[in-house]
């Protein structure tokens, strides 16, 4: 028999929270909250495309040097790096840790199947393992320009124009758009619920909120690639 | 002694009369002060002793739930058992309508004694005034219990608890939890039967039914068990048996009983020298949902709150069938209103029950087969409007629908009588002993409090009394006076004859391996008991029904197949033999119902009523209670009458009107 | 009408088990779901096999013993209980398949029978006010009020069938815990104990062994009592609480 009695000492708090399903799903909400906002910052960056190569370009390269002159060249930069790593790897270690046990629960499954049943679960478990492959693509594509068909360090408005001009490229990055929209749409809303920020009377805001953020992101992001395609942007 | 042979009976019905049986435990002096006395008076176990002195605790429902959290809590070491596969499922938790508790919070001339005086009335003046006296003292202490467990009883706005009026009475005492009554206040008792679950202070064994009683010396010292997953047979001893099993309303087969509610544990403790008391007593509840077809296989109640606000009619003319929206209001009788106006619709519930039955028999009955009447809320919905209605019985109005696809808001209800609770049981005497020694009978299983017919929201009023107040103090006089004879060896002849005969009775019941179903026999002695010791009885009729129970027995032992095994989870194996019980509880009934040749509450004997219908009571002659002795199966039992005395509460024919 | 069923049959928790089909006649509209499973019963007995194991008590939606997977949906395709579906929600001619509840925490016991007595766990793991008997203030000492009452009542409802489990895709028993949670955090009476009882009951659930919530909603759906979905985020949000504030108790 497992029986969770009272004891003496308390674990601290960051292993009440890791132990614990509840705690690993706000360790992933919170994370999944910061890439949010990271992502909603990015998709801002990546409108100005639409200005012209200059603005592009010298956005660019503002965004190495933020808080100078406290902060020397490319340090924001990798403050946001490692904060994003340290989320991306927060959040897919525990969503893999709480699928594992989730799939664990359910040994024998329904012969019955029905598909309505884990529609949500599966997007967002699919989901993250497709914008996850797609964030290394991206990184080898436009950061360290690896297989980028340009490559031209210092001009991310042509190594962008670049990418669009594949057909892949073009189909990678759509796929992931969308992906990274519903995942959006579950994930704020239920990263609210998990951090206990839902109730009946706030649940509709918190669905057409979730909606809009999956929207605009999804949008904002497609809408770069589709400039490129109808030489709106070359 | 004087015997029936005279009177030219058959055998069984041949009974003896042996001694009068006296309720020794209750102490003399005013009613208001019996049980502080009997409190005091009591022997206590000092508390480091207790933890050495084991209690067997049979059923989880109120009584049984909150007797064992109570012990525990006292620190006596409690062993438990329950057939269902948690002690959060005991029938108690489908009493929809509330809970009654003499809290005067009206203001409307409410007291412990008119509690007291209502619930003896009610009973018909079968009941033992000191034990309704006392219920109604310790009511008061329920509803501070069950508020402090958590138990979320309805509320007004200015937070305080809220009350509605239940039949057979004036005044608005009964507390309740939307129709889900019985199950907040048995979640609160298994939530604290939990609490010491946790703690290491009650040994619980759910799905494990107790098939027998073992007494040693002639005390209650165990049970025999079957845990009906692997089928192991286990023997288990004790200080103490208290039995919280129940009612045996489903020797009936169609009653508002949970499918396995049933008398095995009752039947075999009265078999090893329990007597049972006015096993005739039987509650016939007026508002449940009729029957649909041979199909059926229980019966649902609707909570009798609904008399509040429901009026209940059938059509004036015999054969009436247009719809009910269809017959003007000039040609509808709404017969409750009618023949007792003072209490209308909330005649308490033997009288609206054979007055549906009268209306039925009349031909005048609704639905299908004629066998149902009216329960209208129209002009409740145009009174209150459908929101307060909805707020009222939401849950009862759907359920409905949910059973016979009508919708109760747009077409009347329908509804018929069913078999419900019942009165009698195991005889106990004020500590809630039965003739046992070291075996106590508590809520529906034992027969003290509710006479010859119970008021609306008294059972789970009983159920909590016996479990969280009356047991768990007077258990402790039995334990202080019978410090622990010692343990009971496991291979102690008692044991094992116990063990045997169990064994034995289930091998019999798969070797018969005949061509009929459990179901078949219980469906026809259940048939047969509605037929002749239902709602209207009749010497003739039971005399019939006494010829044929034997011969049903005789049947079964020839034709009854169970399938399987015993060493596995084997359903049928659990039906058959809680029929063997209800075969050998049916012929008691019968003779109970037969040699009380009175009208009284819930048993109504045709011979004995008044000019106008109504039932007669002969206080000279039947002014006691009956309990039984059994002798063996099929042979005649021996009554022992427990006179029956009013000192407060003067015996006058009941008047509703 | 006349049905085809397709059931999980399996003779106890260690033997394998399969759907195995039954044809079954005469079906009355009117009959209950468990009705018709009696019917098919009573053949089987006088045809010398064994009849199909599932657990039923009250068969009027209260007790929460019944518990059948119908065409993949938890108590069928009704909002109610097993026992409180009727034939009517079916046609002539249909297929039905009927399994178990699937969950490790609730391990098959025989045919349609699971073995529940993790749920008893948790609660006993806090699920209560620790009140022993006779030390209760007067009932009227303390008013509490109506919305928090009713809020109360709403998650006391549940009846512990297991159903949430059985449709959640990950078998989590957060609807069932958070259903108990907010039952007696919401009350001044539960109050004392607030912090320790979500901590001990969360731990419990987690350690027999059930799935973590992914909201998918399909707990709430199924319920037959109705626990809403946001008692889930309500029960996180208390959990979040006690983790910050430590337990007083």
């Amino acid at each position: 028999m497992v029986l969770a009695t009272r004891s003496d000492r308390e674990p601290s708090l960051p292993r009440t929270l890791w132990g614990s399903t509840i705690g690993k799903k706000a360790v992933m909400a919170v994370s999944g909250l910061i890439m949010l906002g990271y992502l909603v910052a990015h998709v801002a960056g990546n409108l100005k495309v639409f200005f012209g190569p200059e603005e592009f370009n010298g956005y660019a390269h503002w965004l190495r040097t933020i808080g100078a002159p406290v902060l020397h060249d490319e340090w924001m930069l990798w403050i946001v790096r490692v904060v994003l790593l340290a989320s991306i790897v927060a959040h897919a270690v525990s969503a893999y840790q709480l699928s594992r046990r989730d799939i664990k629960a359910r040994p024998v499954k329904y012969a019955h199947k029905r598909a309505r049943a884990s529609y949500a679960t599966r997007t967002m478990r699919w989901g993250g393992v497709i914008i996850g492959l797609f964030v290394v693509w991206h990184l080898l594509d436009l950061t360290t320009l690896t297989v980028n068909p340009n490559a031209q360090p210092g001009r991310p408005y042509e190594n962008v124009v670049a990418t669009f001009s594949t057909w892949y490229g073009n189909v990678i990055y759509i796929v992931a758009m969308l992906a990274v929209g519903l995942h959006v749409r579950h994930g704020f809303w239920s990263a609210a619920q998990t951090l206990g920020a839902g109730n009946a009377a706030r649940d509709r805001l918190l669905k057409t909120l979730a909606n809009g953020l999956a929207l605009a992101l999804t949008a904002g992001f497609i809408a770069v690639p589709v400039a490129v395609m109808t030489g709106l942007v070359s | 002694m004087s015997t029936g042979t005279e009177t030219g009976l058959p055998p069984y019905a041949g009974y003896a009369t042996g001694e009068a049986i006296a309720d020794a435990a209750a102490p003399e002096g005013p009613i208001a002060e019996r049980w502080d006395k009997r409190r005091f008076e009591a022997k206590l176990v000092n508390p480091a002793n207790r933890r050495k002195h084991t209690v067997i605790v049979v059923g989880t429902g109120l009584a049984g739930g909150a007797a064992g959290a109570t012990l525990a809590e006292q620190g006596y070491r409690v062993v438990q058992f329950c057939y269902q596969d948690s002690p959060r499922r005991a029938h108690s938790i489908a009493a929809q309508g509330g809970i009654n508790a003499a809290k005067n919070y009206r203001n409307d001339g409410d007291s412990i004694h008119r509690l007291f005086y209502d619930t003896v009335k009610g009973g018909d003046f079968r009941a033992r005034e000191s034990n309704v006296h006392r219920l109604a003292q310790v009511s008061v202490e329920i509803i501070d219990q069950c508020v402090a467990q958590g138990v979320p009883f309805a509320r007004e706005y200015g937070g305080l608890l809220d009350t509605r009026s239940f039949g057979g009475v004036q005044v608005s005492r009964t507390f309740y939890a939307r129709g889900q009554t019985g199950q907040q206040l048995l979640l609160g008792a298994y939530q604290a039967l939990s609490r010491q679950i946790a703690a290491g202070n009650v040994e619980m064994h759910p799905r494990t039914e107790m098939l027998d009683l073992v007494v040693v010396d002639g005390r209650a010292r165990g049970i025999v068990a079957r845990d009906l997953v692997t089928g192991k047979i286990g023997t288990y001893t004790a200080d103490a048996v208290v039995l919280a099993t129940g009612g045996y309303g489903n020797v009936f087969y169609l009653s508002t009983n949970a499918m396995n509610s049933n008398a095995t544990a009752v039947w075999r403790a009265h078999r090893r020298g329990a007597y049972f008391a006015n096993p005739c007593f039987t509650q016939i509840h007026p508002t449940c949902i009729p029957r649909t077809g041979d199909h059926q296989s229980k019966l649902t109640l609707m909570s009798e709150s609904l008399r509040n606000d429901g009026r209940i009619w059938v059509p004036r003319a015999q054969g009436d069938d247009r719809p009910a929206a269809e017959i003007p209001e000039e040609e509808r009788d709404y017969y409750l209103e009618r023949v007792y106006p003072s209490f209308g619709n909330l005649v308490p519930r033997d009288i609206a029950s054979r007055a549906a039955k009268n209306v039925c028999d009349e031909g005048r009955g609704v639905g299908p087969g004629g066998q149902g009447v009216y329960l209208d809320f129209a002009d409740a919905i145009r009174r209150m409007g459908r929101t307060k209605v909805e707020e009222k019985y939401g849950n009862l109005f759907d359920m409905y629908e949910r059973i016979t696809a009508e919708n109760p808001y747009e077409v009347p209800m329908r509804i018929y009588p069913a078999v419900h609770y019942t009165m009698g049981g195991l005889w106990v005497d004020y500590d809630l002993q039965t003739t046992v020694p070291g075996l106590f009978a508590i809520g529906e299983a034992n027969f003290s409090d509710h006479g010859a017919n119970r008021l609306g929201a008294s059972a789970l009023m009983q159920g909590l009394a016996d479990g969280y107040f009356v047991l768990p103090s007077t258990i402790n006089d039995y334990l202080a006076r019978n410090p622990g004879a010692g343990a009971v060896a496991e291979d102690h002849l008692a044991v094992r004859e116990a063990v045997g005969r169990t064994e034995d009775r289930l091998a019999r019941l798969l070797a018969v391996d005949g061509d009929r179903t459990p179901d078949s026999f219980h469906r026809e002695v259940g048939e047969l008991m509605w037929e002749f010791c239902g709602m209207a009885r009749t010497e003739d009729g039971l005399r019939e029904a006494l010829d044929r129970i034997p011969r049903i027995r005789e049947e079964f032992w020839q034709r009854i197949k169970v399938p399987g095994t015993g060493e596995e989870f084997n359903q049928s194996l659990e039906k058959a033999n809680r029929i063997v019980d209800y075969l050998e509880l049916a012929e008691l009934m019968c003779l109970d119902a037969l040699h009380r040749a009175e009208s009284c509450g819930g048993h109504f004997r045709e011979e004995s009523q008044t000019p106008d219908g109504e039932a007669a009571r002969r206080d000279e002659e039947f002014g006691y209670a009956a309990a039984w002795e059994f002798t063996g199966t099929g042979a005649a039992p021996v009554l022992h009458k427990e006179d029956l005395v009013f000192e407060y509460v003067h015996p006058t024919q009941r008047s509703y009107a | 009408m006349r049905l085809t069923l397709r059931v999980w049959r399996q003779r106890d928790a260690g033997a394998p088990g399969a759907m195995t089909t039954y044809e079954v006649d005469g079906i009355s509209a009117d009959m209950s779901f468990l009705e018709m499973l009696d019917t098919l019963n009573e053949r089987l007995i006088l045809d010398g096999e064994d009849p199909v194991a599932f657990d039923h008590d009250c068969r009027e939606g209260i007790c929460g013993a019944c518990s059948l997977v119908i065409n993949g949906d938890a108590h069928g395709p009704e909002r109610t209980t097993t026992c409180q579906l009727h034939m009517r929600s079916f046609a002539d001619g249909d297929t039905i398949d009927i399994e178990p509840w699937r969950a490790a925490a609730f391990p098959v016991v025989k045919d349609l029978v699971v073995d529940r007595s993790s749920f008893d766990r948790i609660i006993q793991s806090g699920g209560y006010i620790s009140v022993p008997t006779g030390s209760a203030p007067e009932a009227h000492a303390t008013p509490v009020p109506k919305a928090d009452a009713d809020h109360a009542f709403e998650n006391a409802e549940c009846i512990g069938c297991g159903a949430c489990v059985a449709a959640c895709p990950n078998g989590s028993a957060m609807l069932f815990t958070a259903a108990k949670v907010n039952h007696l955090n919401v009350l001044p009476q539960g109050a004392p104990e607030r912090e320790s009882r979500v901590l001990d009951m969360v731990a419990t659930m987690d350690a027999e062994g059930f799935g973590g919530c992914t909201l998918a909603g399909e707990c709430a759906t199924a319920c037959p009592k109705g626990i809403p979905l946001p008692s889930i985020a309500a029960m996180n949000k208390e959990w979040l609480r006690a983790t910050r504030k430590g337990r007083r108790s």
